[in-house]
């Protein structure tokens, strides 16, 4: 598994229990830093996420539209109930979402792969929010229905139990 | 699901990257023996042709049997991912293709097998890619070697003909004050006896034809991935891909980057893939990697103390004997055994070493004369006579290659039917 977070902090911020009660619980995914340039890795993960059904509304104030949805300037302009806030944004920027996150009572914060800013986490944590950081929302979503293990790569996924794979 | 546990090599040899689906239940895993997939619409089949869905497109790219190997190899070697390819040499080529630009140099130890040598010296000149050679006994070879061009340091766990073995610690750490990746040949160790990604290396390939099959039965290839290397100013990773609108394979899949730029362009490209039977096949060798390792490992120790011992015999090059230079290094990198591949040398009958070789060929009779290692079956070639017979003994000398060396591949025989066997070619050679 590839991070820079310690043993404990993994436990805590990458949780594989809380990743999956996150990508099976949510439905309402609000990107923060979501691109409109296809080949911007932001870009790649909402469109995975909307082609996995989920709903996914760009946070993004210089854009109108993104990935066919329509474009919010913050968090706090988003007129409907808010599960996931999945954040593409440097780690200094990070607080100030959380805070919004908090503010609009969404239920999980997630920190994008190479993204940690611990402070942000554990404020996070503190409001009840579930929180992942340094993680790939597409990669944990393919690593938990198969999709990863399409393209060759190590779920570390072991079972001899029959099982679709979940969602 | 358990990702809790940290399950165990020879746990992972049987269970990793195989779920039993849900509508067949099938035990074994399923040979998927087709060309193309349906997609579920236009709009999915386009977001898989742009890389935005992960999925089945053609076999060329990816097969639900071939991905179930590459997931089992990447978890036994401790990789972040593997490809499949059509043979080790494949796997040489798609991985250095996808490091190397025309203009660019690497640098390999000369411990090499011969085909390896060949692809790097000649095939590779025609791509604009230039292999510098060094001898890996010294690590200041290695040092003197590297020039601001160096994209790549090369080598193999255990180098053939000299059972020398690599010095994982001071090669890796000159590759990372270098910030270049270091790529091992692992095929000689396999992952159970040996695993380069725990000593510093970068990514690992393997000719899996050889212990990962075990029997003889496919030609195959594979790279793994660590997913450790920063490729974030590594021009070829990181560099705008043109036919993927200008992707960033290393921003957009982080350390599945390198293994995603591999397969989506190099292996696509190339078209050097592995059919799903033989992933099958390989897939049913690692099932029994470690039960088959053990037994080739202690018949090859055992073959070569009886070597050793022998009058007849003028050396042995096994890293598991304590007279071999790389003893020591064997015990930190090989704990298990230092593989059952190696060379010895017969002194000269009547003065004329190659004709001393060509006969023990002649009258061995269990020990098969083949140009290939890692089956159940011991093999054995004596290249003097065999793949470079043309060769004059000058030119021999310059390929490393001494005219009474023989190169064993131990197998799984019962080891005093081995010895024996051994014993009667060579009493019948000193008649």
């Amino acid at each position: 598994m590839n991070t820079r977070l310690s043993a404990d902090e993994r436990n805590k911020f990458q949780n594989s229990d809380l990743i999956r009660k996150i990508l099976n619980g949510s439905r309402t995914i609000a990107i923060v830093g979501l691109s409109d340039k296809k080949e911007r890795a932001s870009n790649f993960v909402g469109s995975y996420l909307k082609s996995e059904r989920y709903t996914i509304i760009p946070v993004n104030p210089l854009k109108q539209e993104i990935l066919g949805e329509k474009c919010y300037p913050d968090l706090a302009s988003i007129p409907v109930p808010v599960d996931v806030v999945d954040i593409f944004r440097r780690p200094d920027e990070c607080m100030n979402v959380v805070k919004e996150a908090i503010a609009i009572k969404a239920k999980a914060v997630w920190m994008q792969l190479g993204i940690i800013n611990r402070d942000a986490a554990e404020l996070a944590l503190q409001h009840g929010l579930i929180v992942v950081m340094d993680r790939c929302m597409k990669m944990e979503h393919g690593r938990y229905n198969g999709n990863l293990h399409w393209a060759g790569m190590n779920t570390e996924i072991i079972t001899a139990k029959k099982v679709s794979r979940f969602i | 699901m358990s990702e809790k546990r940290k399950f165990g090599f020879e746990t992972r040899m049987l269970h990793a990257g195989h779920i039993p689906d849900s509508y067949s239940g099938s035990r074994a895993v399923p040979i998927y023996q087709t060309a193309g997939y349906v997609f579920d619409s236009p709009e999915y089949a386009a977001s898989l042709f742009e890389l935005k869905q992960y999925g089945n497109i053609y076999t060329r790219i990816s097969n639900p049997t071939t991905a179930v190997f590459e997931e089992r190899i990447a978890s036994l070697e401790g990789g972040t991912g593997a490809l499949a390819t059509a043979s080790g040499q494949a796997a040489q080529l798609i991985t250095m293709m996808t490091l190397l630009q025309p203009g660019d140099e690497f640098v390999a130890s000369s411990h090499l097998y011969g085909g390896t040598y060949t692809q790097f010296e000649h095939t590779f000149k025609k791509l604009s890619v230039k292999v510098h050679f060094v001898d890996p006994m010294d690590i200041k070879n290695w040092e003197k070697a590297i020039t601001p061009k160096t994209r790549v340091l090369y080598g193999e766990t255990i180098g053939n003909p000299q059972g020398s073995v690599f010095d994982f610690e001071g090669v890796s750490e000159l590759a990372k004050a270098n910030g270049i990746p270091l790529v091992i040949d692992n095929t000689l160790a396999s992952p159970y006896l040996c695993r380069p990604l725990e000593w510093g290396a970068d990514i690992v390939l393997h000719s899996a034809t050889k212990f990962i099959n075990g029997h003889g039965t496919s030609i195959a290839g594979v790279i793994i991935d660590s997913g450790k290397f920063d490729f974030s100013n590594y021009p070829s990773i990181s560099s705008p891909s043109i036919p993927y609108h200008n992707l960033n394979f290393f921003e957009t899949f982080g350390h599945y980057g390198f293994l995603m730029k591999a397969r989506c362009e190099t292996l696509r490209d190339t078209g050097a893939t592995i059919g799903p039977f033989d992933s099958f096949l390989l897939i049913q060798g690692l099932e029994t990697l470690s039960v088959r390792m053990d037994r080739h490992v202690s018949n090859a120790l055992a073959v070569a103390n009886f070597l050793k011992n022998h009058p007849m015999v003028d050396w042995v090059n096994y890293a598991g004997l304590p007279n071999h230079p790389h003893f020591d290094r064997a015990k930190k990198y090989l704990p298990k055994g230092a593989g059952s591949v190696f060379a010895f040398g017969l002194k000269a009958i009547n003065n004329n070493p190659r004709e001393t070789g060509k006969r023990l060929l002649e009258e061995l009779e269990l020990f098969s004369h083949v140009a290939n290692l890692g089956d159940c079956k011991s093999l054995v070639i004596h290249p003097a006579s065999t793949t470079h017979q043309q060769l004059s003994d000058e030119e021999l000398k310059r390929a490393n290659i001494k005219p009474e060396l023989i190169r064993l591949s131990i197998g799984l025989e019962t080891i005093d039917d081995l010895l024996w066997d051994l014993e009667q070619a060579f009493h019948a050679i000193s008649r």
